[in-house]
């Protein structure tokens, strides 16, 4: 590939993944109300967020579910990490092995589905908590992923060599392995919040009229057409995740720097 | 392998895990397999027959008989369900092969840059992947509208004089999909060109080959795991998509994710909503079972 070439790939790559983000983005400061038109720079769709109550009520709803589902998600998918990771071949390690990772490859449509069919079959009322049962169960098995391949990659022979020492399994765990794989921890958690913070399709199944989250409400306004407001909450969302995504690397470089 | 027994606090460490997958998991999809063979009628859910555990055999064989494929039948025989089904599948193979040609030259391109960059350049493909599904998917609204800002910007070159229509349109799905699931794609390729000997390439040309037909020869063939990879990772999904048809496909764009949906939340029939549900699943496991067994290759590959 002649380097010219490489170069103007790279560069309309690049355009085509981040032209429409920035135009939101730039657009959000837009004075007028239409998408065609520049009325100046202005920050009043953004004061105009500040009193929109049901929005501001839905991203309170969001961020909670959120930060709960993306701590339990963690936790679940470490324990389900370490049992494929160190317990060898355990009776039906199969069917637990395609039942962890089935949801990342089945069609959230029918994930919600089956998840609502089961909260009526159950009599169990829907709000926040089914949401975040909801959120759970997509997002664990991502974590468990992610949570896995840092597993395999630690160095199994430096807990060995605890356990040699007196240490008693969980000890090992918890003192050499953990550690080890605290980075990973952290980025499986920002992975788990922002999947939450994202969902559309899973909240709209397993929540009730008491909990809306604030992709249901941008999604239904959307349906309505471009609106301004909608511009900048989006901006907002996104510089949220900028600053989730930069916390991340630099965890991730801190670990590095550690020598992990 | 030979199974072993576990210590109980390895049983405890799996048990949590297993408990929350097989309640909010197995359970809901093995009732929604029961609610897709129950009647389907205007019925309020719980669908009949239910299973108490207070049955006997003979309850319980009486209930099954009441089990009915009806519901499935009426899936082949329904033509909006099986046309749902026709055009997902050629819409998601549609973009499936347009991310494929958006993304292999530029994860090459990726490959083939300075070692130093290669972090900076994959950071920056995949970040995309991080932000809000949603909002990208809205991003591109502003954009396809007929008075939307690429429309705009060809009446002020001149070079159309009606906008053209491309919002609402099953070609905007198709964008919408290569946008959004374009990291999927990207990542796999550049993971299986970033890993290849480069010298294999020298020796072709060592040996007389033109650099296209060393792309043809040693990068494409070499590369194949991690197109069938990228390719299973964005057919998928796309197959049971509900946002993109919903937010850029016109009321003609059929897609069985939004069919789905509606019949669900609109129409309130459950068994067909869930008869569909099951259908699609299997439909979605024969590309999962070749893709597990392009991984299992690879696997044993690198031993």
């Amino acid at each position: 590939m002649s380097n010219i070439f490489r170069i103007g790939v790279l560069i309309a790559g690049f355009v085509f993944l981040y032209a429409p983000i920035a135009i939101l983005a730039a657009m959000s400061f837009n004075a007028s109300r239409l998408v065609s038109v520049w009325g100046g720079f202005s920050t009043k769709w953004y004061a105009a967020l500040l009193e929109n109550e049901p929005l501001i009520e839905s991203t309170k709803i969001s961020l909670a579910a959120a930060v709960l589902s993306a701590v339990i998600a963690t936790f679940l998918g470490l324990l389900a990490a370490v049992a494929l990771a160190r317990f060898g071949a355990f009776r039906s390690r199969m069917l637990f092995f395609g039942a962890v990772h089935a949801p990342l490859v089945l069609p959230e449509v029918v994930l919600g589905l089956a998840l609502l069919s089961c909260f009526v079959a159950l009599g169990i009322g829907r709000g926040f908590a089914t949401l975040v049962i909801g959120h759970v169960t997509l997002t664990m098995c991502f974590t468990t992923v992610a949570l896995l391949s840092a597993l395999r990659s630690c160095d199994l022979a430096l807990e060995e060599a605890a356990m040699d020492l007196g240490a008693t399994p969980l000890q090992a765990f918890a003192l050499v392995a953990l550690p080890q794989i605290a980075p990973a921890m952290a980025s499986a958690f920002l992975l788990a919040f922002t999947l939450s913070l994202d969902d559309l399709v899973i909240a709209s199944f397993a929540t009730g009229p008491g909990a809306t989250t604030l992709p249901m409400r941008i999604f239904s306004q959307v349906r309505l057409g471009v609106s301004p407001q909608i511009n900048a909450i989006s901006t907002l969302l996104l510089g949220l995740v900028a600053l989730a995504l930069g916390g991340s690397a630099l965890v991730m470089q801190a670990g590095k720097r550690r020598g992990l | 392998m030979k199974s072993r027994r576990l210590s109980l606090g390895q049983r405890l460490t799996l048990a949590i895990p297993y408990l929350w997958i097989a309640a909010f998991f197995l359970a809901p999809m093995l009732l929604i397999a029961k609610i897709s063979l129950s009647n389907s009628v205007l019925a309020r859910p719980p669908y009949e027959p239910r299973f108490l555990p207070s049955d006997t055999l003979g309850d319980i064989w009486a209930k099954i008989q009441t089990l009915t494929f009806a519901n499935y039948r009426a899936l082949v025989g329904d033509s909006l369900y099986f046309d749902a089904y026709v055009s997902s599948l050629f819409i998601a193979g549609v973009s499936t092969l347009a991310t494929l040609l958006v993304a292999y030259p530029f994860a090459l391109a990726m490959a083939r840059s300075p070692r130093k960059w290669r972090p900076f350049l994959i950071g920056m493909a995949a970040a995309p992947f991080w932000t809000s599904f949603l909002i990208r998917v809205y991003a591109w609204i502003a954009l396809l509208r007929d008075e939307g800002l690429i429309n705009n910007a060809l009446m002020a070159l001149g070079l159309i004089r009606a906008p053209l229509e491309m919002f609402a349109t099953t070609g905007a799905v198709v964008v919408g999909i290569v946008y959004s699931y374009l990291p999927f794609m990207l990542l796999p390729i550049y993971a299986a060109l970033e890993g290849q000997d480069a010298s294999l390439r020298e020796a072709a040309e060592d040996l007389g080959a033109s650099p296209w037909q060393v792309f043809l020869r040693i990068t494409l063939p070499l590369s194949r795991d991690g197109v069938i990879a990228g390719a299973l990772l964005v057919f998928i999904p796309a197959v049971g998509e509900f946002v993109i048809p919903e937010l850029l496909g016109g009321s003609d764009t059929l897609m069985i994710g939004r069919t789905l949906w509606n019949d669900f939340f609109a129409n309130h029939d459950w068994p067909a909503a869930s008869a569909a549900a099951i259908a699609l699943v299997s439909i979605l496991l024969a590309p999962l079972l070749l893709w597990e067994r392009a991984r299992l290759r690879e696997e044993e590959r690198r031993g």
